[in-house]
């Protein structure tokens, strides 16, 4: 009787096993056809990029390049070096980092500092201006263009990049602040108690105690930002044009204009370019992406 | 000169009423526990104390100061938190000496204090630590420590235990005995556990919805409680309360349970106010501990109940008896062997009895 239940036990061990096996490699299967979908079309542009006009025509979308040829990619940064009509996106790409780089800074520290003043400090109608924050982050992108438009015109700062890096900086607020709020609210309100007996004030508490604790949310925050702004078209191509727009505007620009033909690999290596701040965004960001610097201060 | 003196509190938060007149005392180096249920309105009261909170009416003396409108860091206290919050940022020494850095005390002094309190503390070996890299004692020490350092007038304990593990709850506890032993200093110490208020405090104030039910010794609490919420909070199990009515005829008194006609004589009891006893309807208190399997004293009624249920826990055992439907729990040894379901002889020893008015549950 106990002999034929340990067989039996051995055959199921045996079918569960199997079973397992198949479930992994079914499982690998599956992702490394995901992998290949994704990566698809950042190859073809990377090889398109690489090639020359010639042999894009040749060629077909996945043929490898016959060499190392970087031609396209000078020309979609420097251009061709003639006056008039050669757009290329070296100024743009500096406006860009002109335009981010503020506008990412502001919105996060009013974000933390609003994120900061919702959770940790009672005032009359906090939870309302916590709904008008919420709110806007539904208003569409559209709807605010000519409000925003008028505003800069009073301002004097329309089309140009001091102008957009309010628009994206006022924008950009209703996320940075519930992002922030949403970290706050886990941080117990009791080092805020402890540091108010200890006599710290308004400022000193959030730069010295909740600032330096903040660091998940500030990455995942600049994150956010950097990639809403530097991909943002729509603010961009409203409210600048010409000398003052941003990469991808100019970048627009730039495919649209071509005069006779369309050179594929200068199209690829300046959508590629225009992507690549995005990128290092993400691989240096991601280092520090790291959670839970706060346990241990708190319950344990 | 009281060193804490609290009037006429009241506290709401918008249409809540949290506190209710409270009026509170405590003289220079006394152990005040506040004792209460959650929602009791005990932490409020304790952050209105630190001048976290603001207050709706009443006042808050500090040394015989107003200090109702006087900001934390002056109002001369410390706190220790339940969660501890310590800032994660800094590390042990930093945590320390924050609220001296704060208050722009030498650099000198600061250094004398921190040593000097961290050897007292034996945290000394760890200033330079993250609060993260400590254990949860450690944590715990810390935060008393960066209360220490400020030597304060009043001490303020939120609950400072309940985070920790059962065997070392004790433990702090009896440090925290100890401490206040040996610093004195005046201290008000939040917490809902019961052996923690006993054991820690010189008074005990019990709160429930914003009310002080009681403020007294703890043997007081526990023997002559005030009202029926006193008497049912404290003790594990609570107290038995019987309902029945009294008796009043040629100035003996005597107590019948409801269904029952076994006439329980009241001699010696210490009444509020002893007229119109006869036929008030009353609860007949009396604690698990003070029914005995065999008599005691002279006092001790002799009564017999049906055993009911028997629940074991190592050293004693409560037994449940059965008193005219009306449960009453005791506690025994648990080498006395007691049939279930038949009746057993006990004694209960009047001398240790409360007795309540059944309509307003206060004692009389």
């Amino acid at each position: 009787m106990q002999d034929k239940t340990h067989s039996s036990y051995k055959q199921l061990e045996q079918k569960s096993k199997y079973t397992n096996m198949f479930l992994r490699w079914f499982l690998y299967f599956v992702l490394v056809i995901f992998a290949l979908y994704f990566i698809f079309p950042l190859y073809v542009m990377v090889v398109t990029s690489l090639k020359t006009m010639e042999e894009i025509r040749q060629g077909t979308l996945l043929t490898w390049p016959s060499g190392l040829n970087f031609d396209s990619w000078l020309v979609a940064w420097g251009g061709r070096g003639y006056g008039a009509g050669d757009t290329f996106l070296k100024p743009y790409f500096w406006n860009s980092i002109k335009m981010v780089v503020p506008a990412v800074f502001f919105s996060t520290f009013i974000g933390a500092m609003a994120g900061y003043v919702l959770t940790k400090w009672r005032f009359k109608g906090d939870k309302w201006v916590f709904l008008f924050l919420l709110f806007g982050c539904f208003i569409p992108y559209q709807a605010i263009l000519l409000p925003m438009a008028r505003t800069l015109g009073v301002l004097g700062i329309s089309n140009s990049v001091i102008g957009l890096v309010l628009v994206h900086t006022v924008y950009g607020i209703p996320f940075t602040t519930l992002f922030f709020r949403n970290f706050y609210v886990s941080i117990p309100s009791e080092l805020v108690k402890a540091a108010r007996i200890d006599g710290a004030g308004f400022f000193k508490i959030f730069f010295k105690i909740l600032l330096p604790v903040s660091t998940p949310i500030i990455v995942v925050t600049i994150i956010w930002q950097f990639t809403q702004i530097w991909n943002d078209f729509l603010f961009g191509s409203t409210f600048s044009f010409g000398e003052a727009a941003p990469i991808q505007v100019a970048l627009n620009n730039m495919v649209l204009s071509s005069t006779s033909v369309k050179e594929y690999n200068v199209d690829m290596a300046s959508a590629i370019i225009a992507g690549i701040p995005t990128l290092i965004v993400y691989v240096l960001a991601g280092k520090y992406f790291i959670r839970g610097l706060t346990s241990g201060a708190v319950k344990g | 000169m009281k060193t804490l003196r609290i009037e006429e509190l009241s506290k709401n938060f918008g249409s809540t009423e949290v506190l209710r007149k409270i009026n509170l005392e405590i003289d220079e180096g006394n152990f005040l526990v506040l004792l209460g249920p959650s929602g009791c309105g005990k932490s409020t009261l304790l952050n209105i104390i630190a001048g976290l909170e603001t207050i709706n009416e009443g006042n808050v003396h500090i040394d015989d100061y107003n200090v109702s409108k006087v900001e934390p860091k002056d109002r001369n206290i410390a706190m220790v938190f339940q969660s501890y919050a310590l800032y994660p940022s800094m590390n042990v020494r930093e945590n320390m000496i924050f609220g001296l850095k704060q208050a722009k005390v030498s650099k000198e002094k600061i250094e004398e204090q921190l040593e000097k309190v961290s050897k007292f503390l034996q945290v000394d070996a760890l200033l330079e630590r993250k609060p993260s890299q400590l254990s949860g004692g450690q944590r715990q020490r810390v935060a008393i420590g960066r209360a220490l350092v400020r030597e304060p007038r009043i001490f303020l304990f939120d609950e400072p235990l309940s985070n920790l593990d059962a065997k070392l709850r004790v433990e702090m506890r009896r440090e925290i005995k100890k401490l206040h032993q040996q610093l004195k200093t005046t201290v008000v110490y939040v917490t809902h556990d019961q052996t923690e208020a006993m054991s820690l405090g010189t008074n005990i104030a019990i709160m429930n919805h914003g009310v002080i039910q009681q403020n007294d010794t703890p043997e007081n609490i526990y023997n002559k409680p005030s009202n029926t919420f006193v008497a049912d909070f404290i003790g594990s199990p609570s107290m038995n309360l019987i309902k029945g009515n009294l008796k009043e005829s040629s100035n003996k008194v005597s107590f019948i349970a409801h269904g029952s006609n076994i006439e329980i004589p009241i001699n010696g009891y210490d009444f509020k106010e002893k007229s119109n006893l006869d036929n008030k309807e009353v609860f007949l208190g009396i604690r698990p501990e003070h029914i005995f399997f065999k008599k005691s004293n002279e006092e001790d009624f002799e009564i017999n109940l049906r055993a009911d249920l028997s629940e074991y826990i190592g050293h004693e055992q409560i037994m449940t008896f059965n008193f005219e439907n009306q449960e009453v729990l005791a506690k025994f040894p648990s080498t006395v062997k007691i049939d279930l379901s038949k009746n057993t002889k006990l004694f209960f020893d009047l001398t240790q009895i409360s007795l309540f008015d059944a309509k307003t549950e206060e004692r009389i």
